[in-house]
């Protein structure tokens, strides 16, 4: 049962942080790199499964996180109501734009996913009477039968559930009929559709399983620090959405994970460089990349001895 | 009623007409070859036929019903698969994946359901495994199921796109150039193969190069050169033909 796989390993790993955290600030970045990691896993099965980029993903994070942000304050919802909102709204907006969009290949569709996530970026700044502008705005607590959502353990506990449950549902997808469909028509799209697959809907499918996973984990965003800023949804958060995707393996759900950790994790640790810390992240993504060209954990996996005739 | 029927086929790229009127049937049960030197149509006919290009003019027929101009996957609906010259097979997955993406069509579809873990789906996924193994076996790769596509030799590639294209049901089955780059032993395989799914009842159309493999496999030869039909008869008459003779030697007919 493969499929349960890279979920236990996660909920493991959570559960050995849990256990070794020595300080609130240690799960806090675990909380970050578990959100992040929930972001990773969706725009995987666009990228790594259906082989389809988007350099505008944070877009959809923006739409979850400022949902929650904005729903309490201007319309006096609940935070989690109002989250709830937005991920749907994320969802439809990427059913809306997906066919146009993915019609699209290679350097075009790259720009294209560029501009939908500037245009999202541009209309939470500019929007300031309703999002703060540029400076951000509060995000309202949430409650929840009378218990507030906060504290950095609390947290730590509802990103490492979030995180187990949206790898186990990438998990299922990617060996279903729909899963399989996706990486069909990566490798090719015209025998895809000889075998009676509508690459066009199948797309789109892949597009709205990202949007929706990039905008629940903008929902967690804005909830866990309190505070958002356009800055979620902004091009640099899309370059690191898919630069976690494709460090940590591309198609590989733990590889998604793991690239989320190195892209939030790291850069704490190497702050002990001082004014040379993002060289040397600069320098660690390029070594990693050339070492194991096929990402961090697809290129380890290959490195044990193969099993032959895996039951799944 | 013929399974397959093509009249008066036409399609021109930039005012060139690639293929030009082309007209000819092929019989359930039978296996049609399409001959002709290098440039004659064969697989511009072919993409026509399939839904991969739209023809410019004419008609293709599936058991009566036009299908002309409808997409790959409306294709596969009605009841025709096809294979490629330049393999099309998902080598990032194994053997038996790839031939469970051709049972898309007879799987349970609908997002939703592929995204809950319940018995359900682990039930309808061990089927669809089990069935993609038995049509692996019968295309003669048997014990190849879990292995990466990517790591099977070239001949048992051109046979998994067989299962693959059999997998969806078909009734007629397109086949290019099923033994270019294969050896002798691969090559009279996949004849046999052939043989044996037409005599099971399937309407066969193969564009080859391999003369003696279409010599011996096929029922009609339909003869192609500049986009039209020069012959269209039993191997052996074709092969008389003197028609046929000019086109290939490249005489002035």
């Amino acid at each position: 049962m493969q499929r349960f796989l890279s979920p236990l390993i996660l909920a493991l790993v959570a559960l050995g942080v849990w256990l070794l955290a020595d300080s609130n600030f240690v799960l806090r970045i675990a909380t970050l790199v578990f959100i992040f990691g929930v972001a990773a896993i969706g725009l995987n099965v666009l990228v790594g499964d259906a082989g389809q980029v988007s350099l505008g993903h944070a877009g959809f994070l923006g739409i979850g996180a400022y949902a929650t942000a904005v729903g309490p304050a201007a319309l006096g919802v609940h935070p989690l109501l109002a989250g709830a909102a937005g991920v749907v709204i994320a969802g439809a907006l990427a059913f809306a734009v997906g066919r146009p969009v993915l019609r699209l290949k290679g350097h075009a569709l790259a720009v294209a996913t560029l501009g939908l996530g500037i245009l999202i970026f541009m209309v939470l700044t500019n929007e300031a009477w309703l999002t703060g502008g540029p400076d951000g705005m509060r995000v309202a607590r949430a409650e929840v039968f009378g218990v507030r959502l906060r504290g950095a353990a609390l947290w730590f506990i509802i990103s490492s559930v979030v995180l187990v449950l949206a790898a186990l549902v990438a998990e299922t997808l990617k060996a279903s009929p729909t899963g399989r469909a996706l990486r069909a028509l990566h490798d090719s799209e015209v025998a895809a559709a000889t075998a009676g697959i509508d690459v066009a809907a199948y797309k789109t499918v892949a597009f709205v399983v990202a949007a929706v996973y990039g905008a629940i984990a903008g929902v967690m965003l804005a909830l866990f620090e309190g505070f958002v800023t356009p800055d979620v949804a902004g091009f640099l958060t899309s370059i690191e959405l898919v630069t976690m995707v494709v460090l940590g393996g591309m198609g590989s759900v733990l590889g998604a994970v793991a690239g989320a950790a190195i892209l939030t994790a790291l850069p704490q640790l190497l702050t002990i460089f001082q004014e040379y810390e993002h060289m040397m992240l600069g320098l660690v993504m390029m070594v990693v990349m050339i070492a194991l060209r096929r990402g961090i954990v697809p290129s380890l996996v290959a490195l044990w001895p193969q099993r032959r005739g895996l039951k799944r | 009623m013929a399974a397959l029927s093509v009249e008066n086929l036409s399609i021109a790229f930039g005012g060139i007409r690639a293929v030009d009127g082309v007209s000819f049937e092929a019989a359930a049960g039978a296996v049609t070859a399409i001959i002709g030197p290098n440039g004659a149509g064969k697989t511009t006919l072919f993409n026509m036929m399939s839904g991969v290009y739209r023809p410019t003019g004419g008609r293709v027929s599936l058991f009566g019903e036009d299908v002309t101009g409808l997409p790959p996957q409306g294709l596969a609906l009605r009841g025709l698969s096809r294979t490629f010259q330049n393999l099309q097979v998902f080598f990032r997955m194994s053997a038996a994946e790839n031939v469970m993406v051709g049972t898309h069509l007879s799987a349970r579809r609908g997002v939703w359901r592929h995204l809950l873990p319940l018995p359900a789906l682990f039930r309808a996924e061990r089927a669809s495994y089990d069935a993609a193994c038995a049509e692996l076996a019968h295309v003669g790769l048997e014990g190849e199921a879990d292995r990466p596509a990517g790591a099977l030799p070239y001949g048992s590639l051109k046979q998994l796109e067989i299962a693959r294209a059999l997998a969806a049901g078909p009734k007629a089955l397109l086949l290019d150039e099923p033994a270019a780059g294969c050896n002798g032993a691969e090559t009279a395989r996949l004849s046999a193969l052939v043989r044996r799914l037409a005599d099971e009842g399937l309407a066969i159309v193969l564009v080859e190069h391999d003369m003696a493999m279409v010599m011996r496999v096929s029922d009609r030869v339909v003869v192609l050169d500049q986009g039209r039909v020069i012959a269209d008869g039993a191997p052996a008459q074709v092969r008389a033909d003197p028609a046929v003779r000019s086109a290939y030697l490249g005489g002035t007919s």
